[in-house]
């Protein structure tokens, strides 16, 4: 076999690969019908559409790139703050103060990726843990810039566009999260269907390979890990907006933690996995804290273990069969 | 300075059993178990509750301490973490952040989310002084204990039959199992000792570093960092880890209050960026 052929396949596997599934093009249309659905519930909605942006983000240094963060909560708070400063001090046009918030992450995450790409996992989940809990400190005590504990007031948002205002329903702020997740999303597609995504996902299954086969680790692993950083900024950045009102609870710990939750339940490695766990882990959420709104710590900790305890399987064994669907007709293997 | 320094010791010397406990788990055994701060806090509720409602001299309570963690570990041990031994890294820290989070709401919805207090003995209250360096008498007990653990536990690993089959184990179970070493049962035995620590520290620690139920999640980096910092190779490597830590956190927060935490965390940080496998490491696969 020739050198030309082989590439021509890998072409057109990839191209394949992009095109679009009837599933998906359905689950994005009801993503947006909700809107007329579900008229009273659109502030959830929101929160499950930046959530499931975070949890896109963390799905692509973890579930293609292979990087175990631990600390991811330090984009998505850099993207919040960034996003309020700009749109207290600068002006209050969303789209800029978006992609401030994307810009900053980015930033930050390509000052951070020569961390992770040392030492084992064991190395990265501290370093990453560290990160984020350096960025809390750092929150808490330059008080005159982020407000400290008080959170960050006077945040006020210009409309969508120019044109559409934010109102208290989540009308506008659902549409507006909606369509960034979903231009994101698009984006992120892309790049996961791209060589460049193909490149990481080899070096998620073996490095040494990887390596040994011409593809520069060091520079797919870091440049994995900033688009990554500039997505939690944008989920971090429509949070913000949104909600008008960013503190210190974007940093904490808590956040990572219910991100990896997230992904466990809608699985790793396939782009909708975030979403669909995005989803289920809100409205679960939302559930279990209506009747004990104190002690919702107690149930995440019984479902994570539960979940990593083999049910895992048996939990999602349909949204699994759906996974494969997707990765059968999506990429032709490697579900 | 000397007193703060003095001061610093003490709290490194908890942080060293609490966190020794974990490099027996994390290190030896391979296993991310970020649930280990759970244990301590249960021995650290044991020693209060024994004080308060059963009115023990603290001396009595802190091998109970140890002792409750121990049995709590080797059943949980039991129960559920050898099913995750074979799993991957991330899936241990999922399972243990979840056992982490039941810990600190069951333990608000058991015993209030307020901070427990203990009354220490008169022999270990109060401060004196040598040389101008004004020495508290129950961080000089702390000190005296958790140096003789040190150098008990090095003693163990490095002397013992107990130690040498342990490594043996740990290096390869299969051939440790082929020589007739009862490899489950001495995984089982040094969890409960590691958790066992765990408890001992956490009932040391109360008067130290407070005992919430937030306890394991304040202190979870503090072990880890003691363990990935100190490398696990070794006792030495966290006992210097915990030294370095305990110093530096009390120092800074002393001189440089505003900027607290901080210091350990980008401490940290640069430790292992410059020792990614920890200050005193083999090379490790």
């Amino acid at each position: 076999m020739s050198g030309a052929t082989l590439h021509q396949r890998v072409r057109e596997a990839l191209y394949r690969s992009r095109r679009w599934h009837p599933a998906e093009i359905a689950f994005w249309l009801i993503a947006f019908a909700a809107f007329l659905l579900f008229p009273r519930h659109l502030l959830l909605l929101n929160e499950i559409a930046i959530l499931a942006l975070f949890a896109l983000s963390l799905d692509l240094i973890l579930g293609y790139a292979g990087i175990v963060s631990l600390g991811h909560a330090a984009f998505l708070g850099m993207g919040a703050y960034a996003a309020g400063l700009f749109a207290k001090h600068v002006g209050g046009d969303p789209l800029a103060g978006l992609a401030c918030g994307m810009a900053a992450s980015g930033l930050l995450g390509l000052i951070t990726s020569p961390l992770v790409l040392r030492g084992s996992d064991l190395t990265r989940l501290m370093v990453t843990l560290g990160v984020a809990l350096i960025l809390y400190e750092l929150a808490n005590s330059l008080a005159w810039l982020t407000g400290g504990a008080d959170g960050l007031q006077g945040v006020v948002m210009g409309p969508v566009l120019g044109l559409f205002d934010f109102d208290i329903f989540g009308r506008t702020a659902y549409l507006y999260s909606l369509g960034v997740l979903f231009v994101l999303f698009l984006v992120a597609r892309r790049v996961a269907n791209s060589p460049f995504g193909l490149s990481l996902r080899a070096i998620r299954d073996n490095p040494l390979r990887a390596a040994a086969s011409g593809v520069p680790n060091g520079r797919r692993l870091a440049g994995a890990y900033t688009l990554a950083a500039a997505y939690a900024g944008a989920a971090g950045a429509l949070l913000a907006q949104t909600t008008q009102f960013v503190s210190l609870d974007v940093l904490d710990f808590h956040r990572s933690a219910d991100l990896m939750l997230v992904l466990i339940i809608g699985g790793a490695g396939y782009l909708y996995g975030g979403l669909i766990g995005a989803i289920v882990f809100k409205l679960l959420q939302d559930a279990i804290s209506s009747f004990t709104p104190q002690y919702w710590m107690f149930w995440i900790g019984l479902f994570l273990v539960l979940f990593v305890l083999g049910g895992r399987e048996i939990i999602h064994g349909g949204v699994r069969a759906v996974a494969s669907r997707f990765a059968r007709l999506g990429r032709g293997g490697t579900p | 300075m000397l007193t703060i320094l003095f001061d610093g010791i003490a709290y490194g010397m908890v942080l060293f059993v609490l966190g020794c406990g974990l490099s027996v788990t994390m290190g030896l055994m391979n296993f991310v178990n970020l649930a280990h701060g759970a244990f301590a806090m249960l021995g650290g509720y044991v020693t209060v509750l024994a004080m308060q409602r059963l009115g023990l001299p603290f001396l009595a309570s802190l091998p109970l301490a140890f002792l409750a963690a121990a049995l709590v570990g080797l059943v949980l041990e039991r129960l559920l973490y050898r099913p995750m031994y074979a799993k991957s890294h991330l899936d241990q820290v999922m399972f243990s952040i979840g056992l982490v989070f039941m810990a600190v709401a069951g333990t608000d919805w058991l015993m209030g989310s307020s901070q427990q207090f203990i009354r220490l003995p008169a022999w270990l209250q109060g401060r004196f002084e040598i040389a101008g360096i004004g020495i508290g008498r129950y961080r000089l007990f702390v000190i005296a204990v958790c140096g003789l653990l040190a150098v008990g536990l090095h003693w163990g690993f490095t002397r013992t039959r107990f130690g040498s089959r342990l490594r043996a184990a740990v290096d390869d179970a299969r051939v440790a199992r082929g020589l007739g070493i009862p490899v489950n049962r001495l995984f089982a035995l040094t969890f409960a000792i590691g958790s066992g620590l765990a408890g001992l520290g956490g009932a040391l620690g109360v008067e130290l570093m407070g005992l919430d139920p937030t306890f394991p999640l304040k202190f979870m980096i503090y072990f880890l960092i003691v363990v990935t910092v100190g490398g696990t190779s070794s006792i030495t490597g966290p006992f210097f880890a915990a030294m370095l830590l305990g110093v530096a956190d009390v120092v800074g927060k002393y001189l440089v209050p505003e900027i607290g935490a901080f210091i350990i965390y980008a401490l940290m940080v640069v430790l292992l960026l410059t020792r990614p496998n920890g200050l005193f490491a083999r090379a490790r696969a």
